[in-house]
């Protein structure tokens, strides 16, 4: 037991609710359904393009770990994909399929990018940071075109896909999805976790106000150092998955567009809200599927599409979903 | 004498060819609440800049605790116990008033930055929390936002942030700048009763709380200490009222 309370503490304001993540559950369990959706009749199509979304997914909420809530717009985030991807590549090549043993060294490999990486970029703020982190992304994308024994600018074809603990998850379409999506889960569970310890609150009010973190003793150089290694760490896990799912790898992964795309997924999600960035890549996927669908030149669609909804949204899809909700509920104090 | 918790010797520093701290002395005695007066453009924030480590002087030394500190970064002067307010109210908005002082009181803990146990409901942090939120009059307001405050309540976060650190020393940057009057005389009381439980250099700009509250007074004018000494010497000063008080009429 912890001491007896004190008069004062009889008297304190009450605390606010605790805030649930009832979106987030809700989302993970209609995603859940989906292989029972198309067991119903749904295209199998469907079933590949939302786990290449969820892919997709975990890399935006690495990077709303440090867009979002730590306010450091990195432009070179798909570098990690990029390392995920091909770690997994070459190590399939040379026979090394077991997941057990490249996961290990993806997450090795994308700490140490990070930590190097990270160390001069989070030297510089704002435009400086973008394109530093764009320099080392480029880096990253120049390396893999260079790597020609691995497919160099044709990139890598894989002839097999990586066994788990000996099973084969990969091989289905059904587990496969699965096990992204567990993945997906734990990930959330894992940054949300994060973003609500004492590291977490410390990197968001550094977001805010660095100074004042700073002369209250913090040093906010170090915070957003593990945050940037934390976020490359995770990404590099859906690289992992990439080039299982598309049983390929190529520069192109690491390109930065895609660093773009997943900037994008994050803001069309909702900036800092972890389910905004997974919201966010399910909504860009099926976008892009949807359009690409219709005409070869959906980029000239989606172009504008991006541009309207960023200028009429705040908040991203979360925001709308926000608003939709407290016409229902009752008002929240904020 | 004791020894002063603070003391700078010529500190001096210079931007381009304007010197705006030109071979500043000054101690802070234990417990002592030391204003820092002089008009706009003087350097006091400048020097506060200087001793709580956001600039670095470029000669002269500051010492803290016995130490010298003069090279150390903001960070490490805090966790010394070198705590400070700005002029321009600094709180994280989007936290309530509880995880402001939270977040200070995590900085001194055994493990500030601790990656999975939740902190919103960490006792070990909110209970001195909680003592420093009651000890400026915030309790009413704990889990308000931070932004929602009225601009002297956020002041008095500040303050309860700095206190937190269980510092040896606060430098207080116009603690009453842009607070009106009522909240202005809640303020001076706060800091009443805070005095002589910790040490406290004061820049401000209200001459009425000023000579309320010092035990010393040092003014500062182009970068120079001109006068130093208990505050009714310094009211008398010819040499201050010409430079300084006279302009206030």
């Amino acid at each position: 037991m912890s001491v007896a309370p004190t008069l004062a503490e009889a008297t304190l304001p009450a605390a606010p609710p605790r805030r649930r993540p009832i979106i987030a559950i809700v989302l993970f369990l209609a995603l859940a359904t989906m292989p029972l959706a198309v067991s119903l009749g749904l295209p199998a199509h469907w079933l590949t393009l939302v786990t290449r979304a969820m892919i997709f997914a975990i890399a935006a909420l690495s990077l709303d770990l440090i867009l979002g809530v730590g306010g450091l717009v990195s432009f070179g985030h798909a570098a990690f994909i990029g390392i995920g991807a091909y770690v997994t590549g070459i190590m399939i090549t040379e026979g090394r399929s077991e997941a057990l043993l490249i996961l290990p060294v993806i997450l090795a490999a994308c700490a140490l990018f990070a930590a190097i990486t990270g160390a001069v970029s989070l030297r510089t703020r704002g435009v400086a940071f973008i394109m530093i982190t764009l320099a080392f992304g480029q880096m990253a994308y120049f390396l893999a075109q260079a790597l020609s024994a691995y497919g160099g600018d044709d990139g890598l074809t894989l002839y097999e896909r990586s066994t788990l603990a000996g099973f084969k998850p990969f091989a289905n379409r059904t587990s496969f999805f699965y096990v992204v999506l567990a993945t997906l889960v734990g990930c959330y569970a894992l940054i949300s976790t994060i973003v609500a310890s004492r590291f977490g609150r410390a990197l968001r009010a550094a977001r805010e106000n660095a100074t004042r973190v700073t002369v209250t003793g913090y040093d906010v150089g170090r915070i957003r150092l593990i945050a940037y290694v934390i976020s490359g760490m995770i990404a590099g896990l859906s690289g992992f998955f990439l080039a299982n799912q598309t049983d390929f790898v190529s520069p192109a992964f690491i390109s930065w567009q895609r660093s773009g795309e997943l900037i994008f997924m994050v803001v069309l999600g909702g900036v800092g809200s972890l389910h905004g960035a997974i919201i966010g890549a399910l909504a860009y996927l099926f976008a892009e599927d949807v359009l690409s669908g219709w005409t070869e030149h959906w980029r000239v669609i989606f172009g504008p599409l991006i541009v309207l909804f960023v200028l009429f949204t705040r908040g991203g899809l979360v925001g709308i979903i926000g608003k939709l909700t407290s016409k229902f509920g009752s008002k929240r104090d904020d | 004498m004791t020894e002063p918790v603070l003391a700078l010797s010529g500190v001096r520093k210079a931007f381009g060819a304007l010197k705006v701290t030109d071979g500043v002395d000054l101690a802070l005695a234990p417990g002592e609440l030391h204003a820092l007066i002089g008009p706009n453009g003087a350097g006091k924030t400048t020097l506060v800049h200087q001793i709580s480590g956001m600039l670095r002087p470029d000669a002269g030394s500051i010492r803290f605790r016995g130490a010298d500190i003069t090279s150390l970064t903001p960070e490490t002067r805090a966790r010394a116990g070198l705590a400070r307010t700005f002029q321009i109210t600094s709180t994280i908005a989007s936290l309530s008033v509880l995880e402001n002082v939270a977040l200070s009181v995590q900085a001194r803990a055994s493990h500030p930055l601790a990656l999975f146990r939740n902190a919103a409901r960490d006792e070990a942090l909110n209970r001195p929390a909680w003592a420093a939120i009651e000890a400026v009059g915030l309790t009413e307001r704990a889990h308000m936002l931070a932004r929602r405050l009225s601009h002297g309540e956020k002041r008095a976060l500040e303050i309860a942030m700095a206190l937190t650190l269980e510092p040896a020393a606060i430098l207080l940057d116009e603690p009453l700048a842009g607070v009106g009057r009522e909240e202005g005389e809640r303020l001076i009381a706060l800091l009443r009763s805070l005095k002589g439980r910790y040490a406290m250099l004061l820049v401000e700009h209200d001459m009425e709380a000023v000579f309320a509250l010092a035990d010393t007074v040092s003014v500062l004018v182009y970068g120079r200490v001109i006068a130093s000494g208990d505050p009714a010497t310094v009211r008398a000063d010819p040499a201050v009222r010409e430079a300084y008080l006279g302009e206030e009429g």
